[in-house]
């Protein structure tokens, strides 16, 4: 097993007893990424030499002392370029930081290199990148999913020993469940946006891909938290995230939601998530049916929301300020020209069908009608959490789909995020982990569980999540093994 | 309803210039999607609140104090015209 598959606490545990330096272990993760980036494009860029310097000097008596950690293009990191996968940002080099990654340094954690992703979060594939594709570990042959594509085939294929994407509508639980990590995504407010290239600001929240339920506590233990930047973040009481951990199911009630098991979904995922139900009832855990009745109509309120606030987001690339400009004769053809040349076709599809929704006339159809959607959608997620601690289901419907099999079918590619987008809408958190493989063209291909758990209760959710982990041993495979 | 829907006037508004071929595909592709999402409409949502975010809180207040953050020249950095200490742009006034 090369050094670069261990979770961050079994590379903790070397690195504290002595038995490796972290500097060891970032040129253990430079000669993996020479070894098999070429293959799975996980990165857009990286620079060790940077990071060595961190690596000299760490202290791995903290809390992520001296661990490398890949992060999603999607945020700033001071002295690097910080691109969205965009066009529109190419030559950007961040002057600040995140919060995310002031913590993630005061924790000791190196960032030292920048995964793909769909352009500005769109996409559920990484295929809508401006500068490469991402295959899948398990089968190059397909998509690693999306947004943060690039951060779940970088822990998968052991090019990073965790990473950080960032989660809209599913970004970070769908790449996760079809790479074969664990996905965590924070409650809404839990985890500071500053720093996040934003697309939808009500929505996204910022969380980690790992290799183990643990390393997301950790991780989490790191970056959650009240910040004065981000006034949507909460002051709530940040725990000890692993401190559940390895406690017992006994009285945790899980409850399956009617209308995630629904025909769409492909037998192999049917059957995993059956048995995995099952595993849940013989650890302690009491399952009972939950209805969230509005789930048909989130896919529908979570298209107009989240491009309505991403033209309102995207309207700060103007050619002005940062990022590429084109040549025009005045400023407002220098707009229209800047953005043309400068976004994808999906992002410009968002950003049409965002404007068109808030425009005068149609903003109560539309903009307005969905809002009221999306309180009957939390709503439902509140009545179900008076009887159970939190909901189990698919994290999606089907394994990873081949690569261009989507590409020009928007629809059909939205709904690839059915069973995550309600999530966001109503603000709770969740996370996908491995529970399977279904055995497509002689390939294992991953298969999520999907745990959606009470807002700010996010230390309850790991725990449950943590049980299931510790007994089976799916997250042990590897893909590139 | 989506008779409505006009493409090349909806990227006017949004500052994106977009070529023939793409105001065609984008007219297909989106009324599609705005088909589905007509769904919405059946929805009863007589005296139902928006939501516009999921947080608790309302307003948020800080000390109207300094801090220290990116310097002009750092700001400028990534300008793609720049002097004197601002960003240069096409003339606007005639």
């Amino acid at each position: 097993m090369s050094l670069t598959a261990l979770s961050i606490a079994d590379l903790q545990e070397k690195l504290r007893a002595g038995e490796l330096s972290p500097l060891e272990a970032l040129n253990s993760l430079e000669d993996r990424i020479a070894q098999v980036d070429s293959r799975i494009g996980g990165y857009l860029w990286r620079d060790f030499e940077v990071a060595k310097k961190f690596a000299a000097e760490a202290d791995v008596s903290l809390p992520l002392g001296g661990v490398p950690i890949a992060i999603k293009d999607a945020i700033n990191v001071q002295g690097e370029p910080s691109m969205s996968a965009s066009k529109i940002l190419k030559g950007y080099i961040s002057p600040y930081d995140a919060t995310v990654i002031a913590r993630l340094r005061a924790a000791g954690a190196i960032p030292f290199g920048r995964t793909n992703m769909d352009e500005f979060a769109m996409g559920s594939s990484t295929e809508n990148s401006a500068f490469q594709k991402t295959f899948n570990p398990w089968d190059i042959s397909r998509i690693p999913g999306g947004s943060s594509g690039g951060s779940a085939a970088v822990v998968a294929a052991d090019e990073a020993f965790a990473a950080l994407g960032s989660d809209t509508g599913g970004s970070i639980r769908q790449p996760a469940a079809l790479c074969g990590c664990v996905g965590f995504k924070p409650s809404y407010g839990r985890v500071s946006r500053f720093g996040l290239i934003a697309f939808a600001s009500s929505l996204d929240q910022i969380g980690p891909i790992t290799k183990t339920v643990r390393d997301s506590a950790l991780v989490m233990n790191a970056i959650a938290g009240k910040d004065a930047h981000d006034s949507t973040s909460l002051d709530e009481p940040v725990p000890d995230f692993t401190a559940q951990l390895g406690q017992d199911l006994k009285g945790v009630r899980l409850g399956m939601p009617r209308e995630y098991f629904i025909d769409g979904i492909e037998p192999n995922v049917d059957a995993a998530i059956r048995t995995a139900i099952k595993h849940y009832e013989s650890l302690g855990a009491e399952i009972v049916e939950v209805s969230l009745p509005h789930t048909e109509h989130a896919v529908g309120v979570y298209y107009i929301i989240a491009t309505a606030e991403a033209s309102a987001n995207l309207a700060r690339f103007d050619g002005v300020r940062y990022g590429h400009r084109a040549q025009a004769p005045n400023l407002i053809e220098q707009y229209g020209r800047t953005r043309e040349e400068g976004f994808g076709p999906e992002v410009k599809r968002r950003i049409i069908l965002g404007t068109y929704v808030l425009s005068s006339g149609y903003r109560d159809a539309y903009y307005l009608q969905a809002q009221k959607v999306r309180t009957l959608i939390r709503r439902d997620f509140t009545e179900a959490f008076k009887t159970v601690d939190a909901i189990i289901c698919p994290t999606t419907a089907e394994v990873a789909f081949k690569v261009g099999e989507r590409s020009d079918d928007p629809l059909k590619m939205y709904l690839a995020d059915i069973f995550t987008i309600a999530a966001n809408l109503a603000g709770i958190c969740g996370i996908s982990l491995p529970c399977g493989f279904a055995n497509v063209d002689g390939k294992q291909l991953p298969i999520g569980l999907q745990l959606l758990g009470k807002p700010f209760e996010e230390a309850e959710l790991l725990k449950i999540a943590h049980a299931y982990e510790q007994s089976t041993s799916w997250h042990q495979s590897r893909a590139m093994a | 309803m989506n008779a409505a829907f006009d493409v090349r006037y909806t990227a006017q508004l949004a500052r994106l210039n977009l070529s023939e071929e793409e105001i065609v595909k984008f007219q297909a592709q989106l009324s599609h999607v705005l088909k589905y999402v007509e769904k919405l409409k059946e929805v009863d949502i007589t005296g139902v609140e928006p939501t516009a975010h999921t947080s608790p809180i309302y307003n948020v207040f800080r000390a109207d104090e300094p801090r220290q953050w990116l310097d002009a020249e750092q700001a400028l950095a990534n300008a793609p015209r720049q002097a004197n200490q601002l960003f240069i742009v096409p003339k606007v006034i005639e």
